[in-house]
């Protein structure tokens, strides 16, 4: 379980994250959703060690993890899938996955993982001596999310992985999501689409200017009036 | 280049051992048979693979804009040369003012002396990495470019360590063509190596998102210094077989342009392909020597030229603005040589169903 209290982070003068809290159960999709700027991709950068915190605590299976290295917290198996399929667009599909796996160290496990991965994206398998640059967005999503995989998480985190993608693309990352939880990952998502968002996780945070203005479970969120009216356009 | 693969040699194993006895009877064939300045031009090709090879480390691969190469050239030429001189030869050179005693009955082999100019180029790289990596593009370059300036600024001023602009003469010609090439075969191996580890995958991802590279665990700013206090090192390395090969070097030597020498042969080969650099190395240095012609007087029929000195540095300036212009990516982008690349091009005969994934 990892667990989040009172988390802040400034940008200069700016307040990105005013003490936030909440709870992600192992096994379950947790869903950040809120507007522009109202610091959910703050929020993943700062638990992976992107951004540095002001205070507050992210502990992750009792054990503290707020200012340890990137890579000692990608060890210990929380991993992003950053915004805007950060892929690698000079490097083939399997060197894109090798650096999923930068972190691990036990070869059979990894080359285990790549196969898996291909399983879930057979796409990636046809091309994976292709440059990644040469994919459709959809396709580089997927190979962001395959990357991730590749460093063996227990939490995935992952930053509007809908954002600019064709909608037959979005369905498809979402029904990837329900897989990868089946598989019994847990996985933290931060959308703008609150709609998709809310309808696969268990349990959803709004946020709004730095803090978590309410939350609950995913469904009930979807029906919830405010939300309704805040972000998903409805009057 | 490929690495040797399991059980029953592969063919590429073959080919590979094929080429490499072929490159080697070249050698002998080309020691015994090439007149003293063709050998020179041979030589001095080898020198500037080396020295693209470990800009393009930098440049290409770790995507770091670095003008700091001359530099560092300059530290390993001066360090190999006050080594591997003898206290009589270094007492001849130093007449405005004695040279350091410490100085003067320091004496190492060859070898050694290469070693340690390596050794102190990548000292003084990594501590200017630590310093300026964490600048980024263009103020990285005018960071490096000016410490490659201070150097040579240092270089001139130590009067009584290097002999400041009266430079060092009468180095021992040790840069046979076995030293030059010999460094260079074994530097690019070492890259070859280098660039498929995870070390070279690190190294590529920084170049291509630093962001990404930085949430995969990558250590972008350790992996960054590493890259270039290598780069240096390797860059050391060719300015002691450098000074052991011209056996007179000077501070003016290593002003800023010598860097974009080396910087016009990464861009024409490719920034991002070892092969690449290889290739545009000689090409550019053996036309260097062709074009020479360029310089004197030139008959063009309707009149002639009384010569004009450095008209041959024209012809690159004006290839290297068509390669811009026509063909970014130079003449590989960050393609390699490989064995199946020539049986693409039908150069080779295809070969049968391949076994899954392996050597590229």
């Amino acid at each position: 379980m990892l667990s989040i209290k009172n988390l802040s982070v400034h940008y200069g003068g700016i307040h990105a994250l005013r003490g936030i809290s909440l709870d992600v159960p192992a096994g379950k999709i947790v869903t950040l959703v809120g507007a522009n700027g109202a610091g959910k991709s703050t929020t993943l950068n700062s638990i992976m060690g992107l951004v540095k915190a002001g205070g507050g605590s992210v502990c992750w299976n009792g054990e503290e993890i707020l200012g340890s290295p990137t890579k000692a917290i990608v060890e210990s198996g929380i991993v992003l899938v950053p915004e805007g399929r950060r892929i690698f667009p000079n490097l083939t599909v399997d060197e894109n996955l090798s650096l999923g796996a930068y972190a691990r160290t036990n070869k059979d496990e990894v080359e285990a993982d790549r196969e898996r991965v291909f399983g879930l994206f057979p796409r990636l398998k046809e091309r994976h001596k292709q440059k990644a640059g040469t994919f459709s967005g959809g396709e580089q999503q997927m190979l962001a999310v395959g990357r991730a995989l590749m460093s063996k998480p227990k939490v995935l985190m992952m930053d509007e992985p809908s954002l600019g993608l064709a909608p037959l693309f979005v369905g498809m990352i979402f029904d990837i999501i329900r897989q990868i939880n089946a598989a019994g990952v847990t996985v933290l998502l931060v959308e703008q689409n609150a709609k998709a968002a809310l309808e696969v996780a268990d349990t959803g945070y709004v946020m709004e200017t730095g803090t978590i203005i309410f939350s609950g479970n995913g469904k009930d969120l979807l029906v919830d009036d405010r939300v309704r009216k805040a972000y998903l356009g409805e009057a | 280049m490929n690495t040797l693969q399991k059980k029953p040699m592969s063919r590429d194993a073959m080919l590979t051992l094929g080429a490499a006895v072929i490159g080697l009877v070249l050698l002998f064939v080309f020691d015994s048979t090439f007149d003293r300045f063709t050998m020179q031009i041979f030589k001095l090709c080898a020198i500037n693979i080396i020295l693209a090879l470990s800009l393009n480390l930098i440049n290409g691969f770790t995507g770091l804009f670095s003008l700091g190469h001359a530099g560092f050239m300059a530290v390993g030429a001066y360090t190999c040369a006050l080594l591997a001189m003898t206290p009589d030869q270094k007492a001849t050179n130093f007449v405005l003012q004695p040279i350091a005693p410490w100085l003067l009955d320091l004496h190492l082999p060859f070898l050694p002396a290469l070693l340690v100019s390596g050794l102190i180029a990548g000292f003084i790289g990594w501590f200017l990495g630590v310093v300026a990596l964490r600048l980024r593009d263009d103020y990285l370059a005018i960071a490096t470019l000016g410490f490659s300036e201070i150097i040579r600024v240092v270089l001139t001023n130590t009067q009584s360590i290097t002999n400041g602009s009266l430079g060092l003469k009468g180095i021992p010609r040790y840069t046979t063509m076995w030293w030059a090439w010999g460094s260079a075969v074994v530097i690019t191996l070492f890259l070859v190596l280098l660039i498929k580890s995870s070390y070279g995958r690190a190294f590529k991802s920084i170049r291509d998102n630093e962001i990404a590279a930085e949430s995969m665990g990558v250590d972008v700013f350790g992996m960054k210094v590493l890259s270039f206090t290598i780069s240096s090192f390797l860059a050391g390395i060719a300015g002691g077989l450098l000074a052991h090969y011209l056996t007179t070097i000077d501070p003016k030597q290593f002003i800023f342009l010598k860097t974009f020498d080396i910087l016009l042969i990464v861009v024409l080969g490719g920034v991002g392909s070892i092969t690449g650099s290889i290739v545009a190395a000689i090409v550019v240095t053996i036309s260097m020597e062709a074009l020479r012609f360029l310089d004197g007087p030139l008959n063009l029929g309707f009149m002639v030229t009384n010569g004009v000195p450095g008209l041959r540095m024209v012809f690159f300036s004006a290839l290297l603005m068509v390669v811009v212009i026509f063909r970014q990516q130079g003449l590989m982008g960050t393609s390699e040589f490989s064995w199946d690349s020539l049986s693409r091009i039908g150069l080779l005969p295809k070969r049968g169903p391949k076994s899954g994934k392996g050597g590229e």
